[in-house]
Parts: structure tokens; C-alpha cells; sequence
């Protein structure tokens, strides 16, 4: 059993939480991911490491309420146990060599963009960040990007807060006013993270896309995480998380994401009710 | 002795009529009553050479426990098997007997071979059920030992170290202990309550099962003798699974055999307050002929398919599944389509309406019509595809069971630890020892996909090497 140390709301559906498991804490880099199970009958999820503190033996993970399992996860307390709790999975981030990158996060996908941006400046890489939201209700991690952004762009898609606007308006920019980045980072929803790389492709600008499809075991056993890049046939549980955004086939990698759209509805509904249930 | 029984038949086992077990998960064989086993026992001539015996790959005393069986002391009879099988219940249930003890069965000549595996599955169920024995703990020597994987190589080689005094580890990958006999074989060929009853039964002997670690990844094999293990036993499975490499592999409803055994196995999605979703399809083609496809296809059937269809590109002669699986599966009601050959599965894609939720999934597979040509150098006759033959299978699920290669994790992950062209470890056939010191390995990790009782007679030779390199040491 892995205890919830630490737990905080950072928006009406973001939740943070740092979870003792001092060997995954030992481990786990920028851009791996682990799989926990909430509870005995859970079913297993994987998300990606929103950061670790190997002093104290815990991984943070920042997850939005999508579904039945992470609300159950959300409606665990601060001294509560998780049931499982594996890691690190997946390859990390490549850092090395990098002199200037551009970090696009979306919405919750911000959570993992986090630790990336984090470990390039930390290795003495130029990092500008842009971030996107739906609204300023929804903003997050707005004082950790700051501290780690050379220079950071805020978006939202109601102009509630920062500029007005979709992520790839300022990156198209900072790269038609002749910023050369080595590296734009791009994760959060399929369908920006595609429109991240119609916006560098053009340019050449090498970017990186992090994947987080269905997964079972994690461990390369089951082939449902597959995606096609570059032709070929990969899993992101171990080729990945993270490939080169130009070889990826979004659309398929769109069309998989909602094989268990009508399950996830029913599973969510009920989950909705036991709750309404529970606060009758 | 008394005079053995001559009947030319085994004792028939009894099973749950095909009719209501294609709609439930309980197991198909119920086992033999004391009565069934008592009478079959003495069909045993209890030959000195015992050349059932050189059949079994763990070499268990199978006259002397038959003997026994005889003599009605069942636990007695438990005993011998355990000396030699850490596994006894899961054995008696899955190891292809046909092709190993029986076979070798001198009644086997003239009538059928005795029942051996059954007599082992009752012998291990009686003692699960009403023994009170307690392992006798064997002293500690002081030596740990790390086993890599929790499945039936990586508890046997485990059982047998501990057996023998040594402070073993196991480290299983998954939540739970048990490996493919947890996720990949079903309920109804295998309840899992019995895989966790002879975990236990480890547990109970002092062995340590740490889940939710993946060596490799969470802990490395370097770190593991760091840690001051002095050996280790690899016995990570084979897991990546194999697609064909056709179009159309990427739709939704298109699944590993591994995918969707282990949904509905490891993670329950067969029951209905399952929080794992699994495909409910009408219409299922499972692509391939060994005993993971027969586990897959009548899974599909228990979930509620009308149809579920086995795609094999040779003939029933060639289908590499146990004899006993075809027939369970031909029984329940799996259509054998043989001599075909998949070469695209098929899609849903409505060009006026990009959001119609029915875009994307499998709506049918197309085959190939194949022929028998020439036996290659191992005599096997390999297909050849009939020329303009094309033809197409209406299915909403395509479950691909065409085998799986070693989880390259580990390799990845140790120096020096040399693998074959196939991803396989490389070892002494005889110890188990890799190209590393100190590091073993066996089982489907070595071989590539094989059965579970060649893992645990891997896991004990590789027991036994352990032992002999640790006291020399």
C-alpha cells in the first residue's frame, strides 16, 4: 500500500498528490510515467510523474477527474493508501545537449511539462514555456513554470487570463521572429499536440510529442498502448512516452483514444451517483 | 499388489455440460470424485522403469504417488508430487500430460495411458481442501536469493531455494503473484484462487513477493547484488506480443491475445462491476491455433459473442493447441476456420460524418484461402496461398494470437547479459546460467512462448545450479 502524503485541489479538476514509494521516487525521471491502482478492484492507470522528492520517498502525480478511476482517486485523503503503485515506466526525457527549448504545455498536460521544463533548466538549457488553458479558472503551476521559464507565454482559449488565444499563436511567432529552438516539448491533448507539430513541421523545428493512450500492465505485455510512428508499429509503454511529433499518426493514435468512450460514460455515471449518494 | 485394472479407457472427467459452460467463467473440468480417482489409480502397473517418469519435465515419482492414491492416503501422495512440483494443482490442470508423462505410459500402448494428470489434479485439490499439514520450515543458510517474475519458472526456482534454506525474494512486475497463470489463463481453465492457494503456500515456506516492481525499471539486476543478493533467477516471461503487420491492425476492437486475456483475467472485466472495460463484440475472429488463441476465443464466447471464429493458416492436423483445448472449444461452439490466412482487417469509416462514433471500428477481416505445400526440413508442410481467394469474414473484434517475444526490459537494462537473435537470454542448457555470474534464467524468457510446466523445469534446474554455485562459493 503507497500512502497520499501530501494532497492539494489545484483547480475544480485538477488534483496534486505526492505518494510515498521510495523506489519509484529513486528512479523516476522527467517524462516517465506509473501505473496505480486506487483501490482492490481498481483498474490500472497510468500517469505521468509530475515530479519526485527521492529525500522523502515520494512521486507527485497532478491528474484531472476524466473518469470513473480518477475520481475515486480524487476522493482520497491526505494519509490515505493507494492500492498499487509501480514505476518508474517508460523512457525519460532526453535532456542532454539541449541549449534552447521551447516547453508547450496544455491544460493538465502542464503537470508533466512541469518536470521537463524543470530538469532543461536545471541543466543550464534556455527554456520558454507557453502554456495553455481553457480559462483562468483552470490555470495551474503558473509560479513553478516561472521560476524554471526563461521566459513564459500563458494562453487561455476565453482570454480570462495572459493572451487570448491557442498555444501554437505565440510558438509560430517566437519561431517566425527567429528563435532558434533545438527542441519544442509539446504535451497535453492529441489534438494540440497535433496542431504543435503542423505549426513547427513547417519550419523544421525538432519536436517532441509526449503520448498517454490506453494502457493495461505497462510493462510492453499487452500492445494496447501501440501507435503508428514513422510506418511502424510501437508501444508507448516502453518505445515512449515521448516520440518525434513529425512520425506521428495522430488521427489513428485520436481514433484509439475513444475505443471505451461508452464504457467510461456508463463507469463515470455510476461512479456520479454513488457520489450523490454519499453526499445525501 | 492387487491385480490392476485393465479397463482400456480412463476414467472419463467430468466436466460442466458445453451448453451452460460457454456462458460462465466457472471451470470447465470439475475433477475427479475419490471414487474416479481410486479406480483409476489402479489402472497404474507400477513398472520399475517408471517411464512416465522421464516424461515429466520436474521428473515427479509418479508410480510412487499413483501408489499412494491407491492406498487412499492422498496426502501421502501430495507429499511425493511436492518434493518435485512446487505447483501441483495449477500442473494437474494445464501441462499437455498427452505429450509428456502419459505419453510415455506403458498402458498407453494398448488403450489409453492412466490418467496422470488427473490423479495429480485431484490429489492437489484434496490436500488444498482438507489437509492441515503445515511446511516443515527448513533451517535458514543465510544466502538470498532475487527471482526475477512470479510466474511458474520464477515460483518454482523459488519453492526450490527455499527449500533448501535460502532467503528468497520474488519480484513480480503486475499486483499480484502469478505470472501468466494469473493473467493469461483463464478462470475456466485455471481459478485463479488456486494459482493464489499454492502462492501462499510459498509464502507459507518464507519466501518474500514484493509486486509492483519491475526489475529493470524500479530496481536494476546490478542493483539487486548491491543489495547483497548473491544470485539471481531471471524468469520474466515472454511478453511483447506479435502483430502481423497487416492494415487495419490499429482499429478499434483489434486486440493482443495478451490485451485481452489480461483484461478479462488479471483485471476482471468479465464481471459486470468490472472497472476494466473490455469489448462486449457480437462477432470475434481470433487469429492464430495455439492454446492462448483457444483461451482467448472461448473468453470471447463467455463474454457474449454469437460467433467466435479460430483463423488458422494449416489444417486441424497442424494446430499446435493441446488436443483436450480444441476439443472443449469445438464442444462450446468455436468455429474453426482453417486454411486462411488474414491479410487486412477491415474498418468503419463514414466519409460524410467524421464524428460518427462507429468510425474507426473493426467491421469485418479479410482473408486469404491457403493449401498445404511441401514439408519443410522439419516436416512441417507450410501454407501457400490459393491464388485470387479473397474473401471476408464479418467480425467486431480481431484478437491477434500469433505468439510473443521476450520482454527486452532486462536485457535492456544489464551489461553483459547476451540475448539470442530473437530477444531470447542465452544459458547453459543445463544450469541456467546466463553470460552474467551469478544471474540465471529459464523459462519463456529463454525459450520464447512454451508451456508452463518447460518454465518450471527450468525454474528448478536453475534452483539447483543456484544452490551448487552459492555452497561452492
Amino acid at each position: 500500500m503507497y500512502q497520499i502524503i501530501r494532497k492539494a485541489v489545484l483547480n475544480p479538476t485538477v488534483v496534486r498528490m505526492d505518494i510515498l514509494a521510495p523506489r519509484v521516487a529513486n528512479k523516476a525521471k522527467a517524462g516517465q510515467f506509473i501505473i496505480l491502482r486506487v483501490d482492490e478492484n481498481g483498474e490500472r492507470i497510468p500517469l505521468t510523474v509530475a515530479g519526485t522528492n527521492p529525500a522523502e520517498g515520494t512521486v507527485r502525480i497532478i491528474f484531472q477527474t476524466v473518469g470513473a478511476t480518477t475520481d475515486a482517486l480524487a476522493r482520497k485523503n491526505e494519509g490515505e493508501y493507494l492500492q498499487d503503485f509501480v514505476g518508474p515506466l517508460g523512457k525519460a526525457t532526453e535532456i542532454e545537449g539541449l541549449k534552447k527549448v521551447c516547453v508547450v504545455g496544455g491544460g493538465v498536460g502542464c503537470a508533466i511539462a512541469l518536470p521537463v521544463a524543470q530538469a532543461l533548466h536545471d541543466a543550464g538549457c534556455e527554456v520558454h514555456s507557453i502554456i495553455g488553458f481553457r480559462g483562468k479558472d483552470l490555470l495551474i503551476l503558473e509560479d513553478e513554470f516561472k521560476a524554471c521559464s526563461d521566459r513564459l507565454t500563458i494562453m487561455t482559449d476565453d482570454g480570462s487570463y495572459g493572451r487570448q488565444g491557442v498555444v501554437t499563436v505565440p510558438l509560430k511567432e517566437a519561431i517566425e521572429a527567429g528563435e532558434c529552438y533545438d527542441r519544442v516539448i509539446t504535451i497535453g491533448p492529441l489534438i494540440m499536440m497535433k496542431f504543435v507539430v503542423a505549426t513547427t513541421k513547417p519550419y523544421g523545428v525538432p519536436t517532441v510529442v509526449s503520448m498517454n493512450p490506453v494502457m493495461v500492465d505497462g510493462t510492453g505485455m499487452c500492445g494496447g498502448c501501440r501507435l503508428t510512428v514513422g510506418g511502424k508499429t510501437v508501444f508507448a509503454c516502453v518505445d515512449g512516452p515521448e516520440f518525434d511529433g513529425f512520425e506521428v499518426d495522430f488521427d489513428e493514435a485520436m481514433s484509439r483514444s475513444t475505443m471505451y468512450a461508452d464504457f467510461e460514460r456508463h463507469a463515470r455515471d455510476a461512479s456520479c451517483n454513488l457520489f450523490k449518494k454519499e453526499v445525501e | 499388489m492387487a491385480k490392476p485394472n485393465m479397463s482400456p479407457v480412463k476414467n472419463p472427467m467430468p466436466t460442466q455440460d458445453p451448453a451452460v459452460r460457454a456462458h460462465n467463467f466457472d471451470e470447465v473440468a470439475l475433477g475427479y470424485t475419490e471414487a474416479q480417482a481410486l479406480d483409476e489409480a489402479t489402472r497404474c502397473l507400477n513398472c520399475k522403469n517408471a517411464p512416465c517418469v522421464t516424461g515429466c519435465p520436474v521428473n515427479i515419482h509418479i508410480p510412487a504417488f499413483i501408489e499412494k492414491v491407491r492406498e487412499g492416503d492422498f496426502e501421502a501422495a501430495y507429499q511425493i508430487i511436492r518434493k518435485s512440483s512446487s505447483l501441483p494443482a495449477v500442473c494437474g490442470r494445464v501441462c499437455p500430460q498427452e505429450k509428456q508423462c502419459e505419453s510415455k505410459c506403458v498402458r498407453g500402448i494398448k488403450g489409453e495411458p492412466v490418467g496422470i494428470g488427473r490423479l495429480e489434479r485431484f490429489v492437489a485439490d484434496w490436500h488444498n481442501t482438507f489437509s492441515t499439514e503445515h511446511p516443515v520450515l527448513p533451517e535458514k543458510n543465510g544466502h538470498r536469493v532475487a527471482i526475477v517474475g512470479s510466474g511458474p519458472a520464477g515460483l518454482t526456482c523459488a519453492g526450490a531455494l527455499a527449500a533448501r534454506g535460502y532467503e528468497v525474494t520474488v519480484y513480480e512486475a503486475l499486483h499480484v503473484a502469478g505470472g501468466v497463470l494469473m493473467y493469461g489463463i483463464p478462470e475456466f481453465r485455471l481459478p485463479k484462487h488456486i494459482v493464489q492457494k499454492e502462492v501462499d503456500g510459498l509464502r507459507a515456506m518464507g519466501v518474500t513477493i514484493e509486486t509492483n516492481v519491475v526489475i529493470g525499471k524500479t530496481v536494476t539486476v546490478d542493483e539487486l547484488f548491491e543489495e547483497g543478493f548473491e544470485a539471481v533467477f531471471v524468469g520474466s516471461g515472454a511478453g511483447l506480443p506479435k502483430f502481423m503487420g497487416i492494415p487495419g491492425e490499429s482499429l478499434k476492437g483489434v486486440y493482443s491475445a495478451n490485451e485481452f486475456l489480461t483484461r478479462s483475467n488479471l483485471m476482471k472485466a468479465y464481471r459486470e462491476d468490472a472497472t476494466t472495460p473490455i469489448l462486449r463484440a457480437r462477432r470475434v475472429a481470433v487469429v492464430g491455433g495455439g492454446n492462448v488463441a483457444m483461451d482467448a476465443a472461448r473468453t470471447a464466447l463467455r463474454l457474449g459473442a454469437e460467433e467466435v471464429s479460430i483463423i488458422y493458416r494449416r489444417s486441424m492436423e497442424e494446430l499446435p493447441a493441446r488436443k483436450e483445448e480444441v476439443e472443449h472449444a469445438e464442444e462450446e461452439g468455436i468455429i474453426f476456420r482453417l486454411l486462411n490466412n488474414p491479410v487486412e482487417i477491415l474498418g468503419y469509416h463514414n466519409p460524410d460524418d467524421r464524428r460518427d462514433p462507429k468510425n474507426g471500428f473493426v467491421t469485418g477481416i479479410k482473408c486469404q484461402k491457403m493449401m498445404l505445400g511441401e514439408p519443410d526440413e522439419r516436416g512441417r508442410r507450410s501454407p501457400v496461398a490459393v491464388p485470387d481467394s479473397e474473401w471476408v469474414l464479418d467480425v467486431d473484434c480481431v484478437i491477434m494470437s500469433i505468439g510473443t517475444s521476450p520482454n527486452p526490459l532486462i536485457k535492456s537494462t544489464t551489461e553483459g547479459l547476451d540475448v539470442n537473435s530473437r530477444g531470447g537470454i542465452i544459458v547453459e542448457e543445463d544450469t541456467g546460467l546466463t553470460s552474467r555470474e551469478g544471474v540465471y534464467a529459464g523459462g519463456d524468457a529463454v525459450t520464447g512462448a512454451a508451456t508452463v510446466i518447460l518454465a518450471m523445469g527450468a525454474g528448478k534446474t536453475a534452483a539447483e545450479a543456484i544452490d551448487a554455485y552459492l555452497q561452492s562459493k
